[in-house]
């Protein structure tokens, strides 16, 4: 495997180091964090606690949600879908942050960005266009590609007013994570790509002219896709990417300068797992992949690791559950031991996931965060994560529910 | 199977839940199930995830349907991981006899379109496999290949867009040979042939998406079919000792639990005593979460399924340990 670019500690091959996220948060010279992994492993939990532990900390930040849970969604104070980032209530300013939230509106956003590089009059024949409506709506990869945009607009925005020095995103609930950074090279490819030439051929030719310039594979497949699509939906789909044609370059370039932005030395990956076999094997595409793209990987986060306190190992608890076992009043003792026997189990099986990670991927920092006793639903439980993420938990509680 | 269990006549099981909760592993252990009372049952993943293969610990599925297991009953289980590309070619074959024009649509780009830009169109793609194996016959009494098809959907966020992607089609195709297959795929996916079961653990946001998820598909016509409640622990201690943790007698009982470790010779007893009953007091917490949740799922008035946590993970028979829990809870 590639070597990694590592930051926050050294590196150090064969070993596995702890990731300091505080460390992380007081480099000024990181301006944006980037939380992916594979869906349920508490991305969004993850990315609100950090932004949280930042602001608190001195940095002005922003955190980028893209599907949050209701309850953790209120605690930030986010009631509606409304694309504005708004500062979050309850959070302690004595160091000198601040703290703002926004949920991503995926249509909006690509809304915006038609309006942003079209002419009003273009714009408007591009909006109502049904295949317009049913792509912005659910184009596969529609909602990596506008997480991607609206990162560019809220870094193009810090720049601007100074109003942020930290952008911490979340990614969306992906098939796989590695859409989000698929989503827009796959646009682009498209963009460029002779099929989009040929679904354009007709309208900017017009009429039958068109078929005989040309090939005849070419007006063969014209002819499939006919066939196979109906002739509205592909008139509307020739309309649509027609209309579009002039603000290509602007798509193109924006996907880009975003693509390029999560290259920059200023942003830093996250890449959040919880310790289960197909998490941390998304975990490790993921790293491999940025790797591949030159992008820098901060660390990896785990989530919701059970741990055991003392020594007291499962055949130990297990034996000594065994021998209290016949005596009905030290049953309580029993059922204690055979319950911490259950969580050492759980521990085990943890473990041995993580070992197998580490050892695939040596030499990348590590943060493991305990299984919460119950949901995150407020500042205080984010407060909570984020002790444990820095390696300084400061209650027993701290964890990750879901 | 019981006339009563979600499953009577049903020949497509669609199974989803929020990421996390083990739709892969409860899809498989359904099927499972199926297969072992002797029935012909196809597995597919349309996610291209490789989970069936890495479950049942075989080689890698791809388009080709492989068998994964025979039973004694005379059942047995078949995989199939989808893939949009192979989908489409195989479509353009059936219908259209494309040789030399699928290679140009190839070519032009038109396929990479087709599979992951234009609109549902993968989607359509994938669902399209699955309803021509649900519906496949052989020999000339036009036999169904499969009494069963499980499909390991997309995650509750995405799995009613998925399914509902062919009405979505056919307002954009609004005729031609695609707009046919749609209709035919939509009326498969909202008659009783088909029902969603949701998975879902006892925590607060899969619980939520589980409920919202459930309210979507009803309104997308479709039928939801069992609740299945993944990774539940049994209560270890009991209610008197789960009462005695909770209304906080603990410097009594730690002090007879360090003496109880004491006499099984376990060293440091009162640090270990402190160290349970913390354990035991996260264990309480996490149980009212559980009863808070069951509740909401119980109010569903769905048919719900429990399978334990297994502590040691799902790999060596696991799969089998909770395909017997669907059988006798009848979900089967």
């Amino acid at each position: 495997m590639a070597p990694q670019k590592t930051r926050g500690t050294t590196r150090d091959a064969g070993t596995t180091r702890e990731l300091d996220v505080d460390a992380l948060l007081a480099d000024r010279g990181i301006r944006i964090l980037v939380c992916c992994g594979a869906g349920g492993v508490g991305k969004t939990t993850t990315a609100a606690a950090i932004a949280l532990r930042a602001a608190e900390s001195g940095r002005r930040a922003v955190v980028l949600t893209i599907d949050p849970a209701r309850r953790l969604a209120q605690s930030l104070g986010l009631t509606e879908l409304d694309n504005i980032p708004r500062p979050v209530v309850g959070f302690d300013p004595a160091a000198g942050g601040s703290l703002d939230a926004m949920m991503l509106d995926m249509k909006r956003t690509f809304d915006e960005v038609v309006e942003q590089h079209a002419t009003p009059e273009k714009a408007e024949q591009i909006l109502a266009n049904p295949f317009y409506v049913a792509v912005s709506s659910s184009f596969a990869g529609t909602q990596e590609y506008m997480a991607m945009e609206k990162l560019g607009q809220l870094r193009q925005q810090s720049d601007a007013d100074d109003r942020w020095d930290l952008i911490v995103v979340d990614t969306p609930p992906s098939r796989s994570a590695l859409d989000f950074l698929d989503a827009p090279k796959r646009l682009g490819s498209f963009l460029d790509g002779r099929f989009i030439r040929l679904l354009m051929a007709p309208a900017k030719a017009g009429g039958k002219a068109y078929m005989k310039a040309l090939t005849a594979g070419m007006s063969l497949t014209v002819g499939v896709m006919t066939k196979l699509l109906g002739g509205d939906l592909l008139r509307d789909a020739q309309t649509f990417v027609a209309a579009l044609d002039t603000m290509f370059g602007g798509f193109r370039q924006r996907a880009d300068q975003t693509y390029a932005l999560l290259q920059n030395p200023e942003t830093a990956f996250l890449v959040v797992a919880a310790p289960q076999r197909d998490a941390l094997r998304e975990a490790a595409f993921f790293v491999e992949r940025l790797a591949v793209e030159s992008m820098p990987l901060a660390g990896v986060v785990i989530n919701r690791v059970q741990g055991v306190e003392g020594g007291l190992t499962r055949g130990r608890a297990e034996d000594a559950a065994a021998a209290l076992a016949d005596e009905p009043e030290r049953a309580t003792t029993a059922a204690l031991l055979r319950l911490h026997a259950d969580l050492a189990t759980i521990a085990d099986a943890h473990r041995g996931h993580i070992a197998r990670f580490t050892t695939g991927h040596p030499g990348i920092p590590l943060i493991e965060v305990p299984a919460a006793a119950t949901d995150i639903h407020d500042l205080d439980g984010l407060r909570a994560v984020g002790a444990a993420l820095s390696g300084r938990p400061h209650s027993a509680a701290a964890g990750v529910g879901a | 199977m019981p006339s009563t269990s979600p499953s009577h006549g049903v020949r497509l099981h669609v199974v989803t839940g929020k990421g996390g909760t083990g739709k892969t592993t409860v899809a498989a252990a359904l099927a499972l199930a199926l297969a072992r009372q002797g029935r012909r049952v196809l597995l597919v993943e349309v996610e291209d995830r490789q989970g069936i293969s890495q479950l049942f610990d075989i080689s890698p599925l791809g388009h080709e349907e492989v068998q994964i297991l025979a039973d004694p009953s005379g059942g047995s289980l078949w995989g199939l991981s989808v893939e949009p590309k192979a989908a489409l070619m195989e479509y353009l074959q059936k219908f259209y006899k494309l040789g030399r024009a699928g290679a140009l649509l190839q070519k032009a780009g038109a396929v990479d379109f087709a599979t992951t830009i234009a609109p549902g169109l993968r989607d359509v793609l994938l669902i399209g496999k699955v309803y021509e194996a649900v519906g496949r016959t052989q020999g000339r009494a036009k036999e169904r290949v499969y009494d069963a098809v499980v499909l390991d959907a997309p995650p509750t966020g995405r799995v009613v867009r998925f399914l509902g992607v062919n009405d979505e089609l056919a307002q954009l195709a609004r005729m031609g040979p695609i707009r046919n297959q749609a209709d035919s795929i939509t009326a498969l996916l909202q008659s009783r042939a088909t029902v969603v079961h949701l998975v879902t653990l006892l925590e607060e946001m899969p619980v939520q998406e589980c409920l919202d998820a459930m309210a979507e598909l009803a309104a997308g016509g479709l039928h939801v079919g069992g609740i299945v409640v993944n990774e539940v622990r049994d209560p270890v201690l009991s209610d008197d000792d789960l009462d005695a943790i909770a209304s906080g007698a603990a410097p009594e009982l730690a002090d007879r639990v360090a003496g109880d470790l004491e006499s099984v010779g376990i060293k440091n007893p009162d640090k270990v005593s402190a160290i349970l009953l913390r354990e035991a007091s996260d264990h309480v917490d996490r149980l009212d979460l559980q009863a808070e949740q069951d509740q909401r799922i119980q109010a569903q008035g769905r048919a719900v399924f429990y399978l334990p946590a297994l502590s040691g993970g799902i790999e060596a028979g696991g799969i089998g340990v909770l395909a017997d829990e669907l059988t006798t809870q009848e979900m089967v």
